[in-house]
């Protein structure tokens, strides 16, 4: 062997790797095998979701247990969508919601942290310093007055208490992550602008929120998983099961899962399965800004 | 900026009510004004929402601890009667708060590290990193109600798949999981583990372990060290700032413990997952006394004030901070 006659080393005479060499291939090794058992861990129950969505009831609770079924059920994912409960209904509230959380958050969050990373006024930043206590509070504080503001306007069992106060600023966090972002950007940028005589509001909308798009793709992929999966407003504001979200309506649904004496936990994963997948299928492809986002308010938190 | 301080200073009449204006503010020129004046605009939705939903909340919040109060009427001032019923008559007050504890004192460590332990492990420049990290990160990514529904199929003490396998593997009386009350507790713990290890503590870990230089690495492989030597002195005391951050975000998360417990277990079995979070949630929402409710929130506050107060506190004993 080439590699053989050209090393220094008399011991690789007699082994092809030498102890060292053998010592890092084996801790890669095992380094690997633990990964693999890491990947069971987190991958196996999500796994077995799957499967038990595309059973049928008798699959679902034989003995011995069957871990794929014969002939996947697609049709669960159809059925579910037509029984008793309005499966349907609590998917479209979802999503309008999360739509409507986003959308504020975004606008509101972001105009608020260029007012403050880019004007000079007093109190500024003793208002930013509240802005940031506001994260240590626990929501719990807040929750009762807010369900009986909400309750005086007549608000309980409508949309409105989970979307609408996202429209005033976003929260604290958006506001420090927007705002961190734009002390990143060259305050020249401000300055060439304001000379050529655009107005404040044209040099945040044309110039510097273009510049912002990496962090606002990362703002929206934390408020839509956080939106998605809110469970305590939901079921706090919504009564009735038309009104639900996905979230209120899986408990829903986990708690009375006869419908109509039928048993139904086969359907009751398919709904899982539907909650959990377009939220995957979003990170899958935005996870590039998210990490970034997290990374940014970790550091610099 | 340079080009506002030449502007004209206002003039005659509206000289007074200009200056005035431009002292509220905290501007010196015209200019400044204005450019203030509009700070204000950009910031009021957030201005509002702070007076809507967070300031005037939190003086009802604080007045309706010392008052009865069940949505219909107005609320009965009764003095400290809710904070002294929450402190020696409430019977699942105490034992809530220590199950609490309990579980923050069990999830911490075993998520945090947890968390620490997969971030050295793809942090190996191995192959297909990527992939292992979306694959690890995608139980956070869960809705927590599906979360908990899941796993009261997987630990079905009868037909779960876990004690399916317990069995196969020679364990002849696999534990009741959520169902017993002696293990529901742990059970919890265990499925908010699982869901909290891989995610955002994990990533941001990752980012502060790229953040290690490896010139120290190479100068602990100069001096021999192996690999579990270069996590103890290199590895660890590098990132202690990153373990704060991740322990404090920890702490607040678990004291907060809801979700999970409320659809899994509905606080039971007998009591034994009914944390503080669900004793507030039944209190105000299903037995409608906002005033006990809003007591019990204010103690949970206190508490959390408390724990990052002695974090905060103590970081300076063994949080090192690299070039200061």
């Amino acid at each position: 062997m080439a590699q053989t006659t050209l090393s220094q080393d008399p011991l690789s005479k007699q082994f092809p790797v030498s102890p060292r060499q053998a010592s890092h291939i084996l801790g890669r090794v095992l380094t690997y095998l633990i990964i693999f058992a890491l990947c069971v861990l987190f991958g196996y129950p999500l796994f077995w979701t799957a499967m038990s969505s595309l059973k049928t009831i008798p699959e679902m609770f034989s003995f011995p247990p069957i871990m794929i079924p014969s002939v996947p059920q697609w049709a669960n994912y159809w059925t579910v969508l037509n029984i008793d409960y309005p499966v349907g209904r609590w998917f479209s509230n979802s999503v309008l919601i999360v739509i409507l959380t986003s959308f504020g958050t975004l606008i509101t969050s972001s105009l608020v942290a260029y007012s403050f990373a880019r004007f000079q006024y007093r109190g500024r930043d003793v208002l930013f310093m509240i802005t940031l206590s506001t994260m240590m509070l626990p929501a719990q504080v807040t929750l009762i007055p807010q369900f009986v503001l909400f309750y005086k306007l007549g608000w309980v069992n409508t949309h409105l208490p989970l979307w609408v106060p996202h429209w005033f600023g976003g929260g604290a966090f958006a506001i420090f992550l927007m705002r961190q972002f734009f002390l990143t950007l060259p305050l020249d940028l401000d300055e060439a602008a304001l000379i050529d005589g655009a107005g404040y509001f044209r040099i945040f909308w044309s110039i510097l929120l273009p510049l912002c798009k990496p962090v606002l793709a990362t703002l929206a992929i934390i408020t839509i998983i956080a939106s998605w999966s809110d469970f305590l407003g939901p079921l706090i504001y919504l009564n009735t099961p038309e009104k639900f979200t996905v979230s209120v309506g899986l408990q829903f649904f986990n708690a009375v899962p006869e419908v109509g004496g039928e048993p139904m936990q086969h359907l009751l994963m398919a709904a899982c399965v539907m909650s959990m997948v377009p939220i995957i299928l979003m990170f899958f492809f935005g996870q590039r800004f998210f990490v970034q986002g997290i990374v940014m308010s970790g550091i610099k938190g | 900026m340079a080009v506002a301080e030449t502007g004209a200073p206002a003039q005659g009449a509206t000289n007074g009510s200009a200056t005035l204006l431009a002292r509220i503010v905290g501007a010196q020129t015209p200019f400044q004004t204005k450019r203030a004046i509009w700070g204000y605009i950009y910031a009021a939705p957030w201005i509002l929402g702070l007076i809507i939903f967070w300031g005037g909340p939190i003086l009802a919040s604080f007045y309706f601890g010392f008052t009865e109060y069940a949505v219909i009427g107005s609320p009965k001032f009764t003095g400290l009667s809710n904070y002294i019923r929450a402190f020696s008559g409430d019977e699942l007050f105490w034992p809530s708060l220590g199950r609490t504890f309990t579980f923050a004192g069990l999830y911490i460590p075993f998520a945090v590290g947890g968390a620490l332990v997969l971030a050295v492990l793809l942090n190996q420049k191995l192959m297909g990193t990527t992939l292992f990290r979306t694959l690890f990160f995608v139980p956070h990514l869960i809705p927590a109600v599906a979360l908990a529904v899941v796993w009261t199929f997987l630990l079905a003490p009868r037909v779960g798949p876990v004690n399916e396998f317990l069995r196969a593997i020679g364990v002849s009386e696999p534990p009741g999981w959520l169902a017993s009350r002696d293990s529901a507790l742990a059970s919890v713990t265990m499925i908010n583990v699982w869901a909290a290890m891989g995610g955002n503590t994990m990533l941001i870990f990752l980012a502060g372990l790229q953040g290690v230089p490896q010139e120290l690495y190479d100068a602990a492989s100069i001096d021999g060290g192996g690999p579990l030597a270069k996590f103890r002195h290199v590895t660890l005391p590098m990132l202690t700032p990153t373990i704060f951050f991740n322990v404090v975000l920890a702490v607040i998360g678990a004291l907060k413990v809801f979700t999970t417990a409320w659809v899994a277990t509905q606080g039971g079995p007998s009591y034994a997952t009914w944390f503080f979070a669900l004793h507030i949630y039944f209190q105000a929402f299903q037995y409608f006394r906002l005033g006990y409710g809003s007591a019990l929130a204010w103690v949970l506050a206190a508490v959390l004030l408390f724990f990052t107060w002695v974090q905060v506190r103590y970081s300076r004993r063994w949080v090192h901070y690299e070039g200061s």
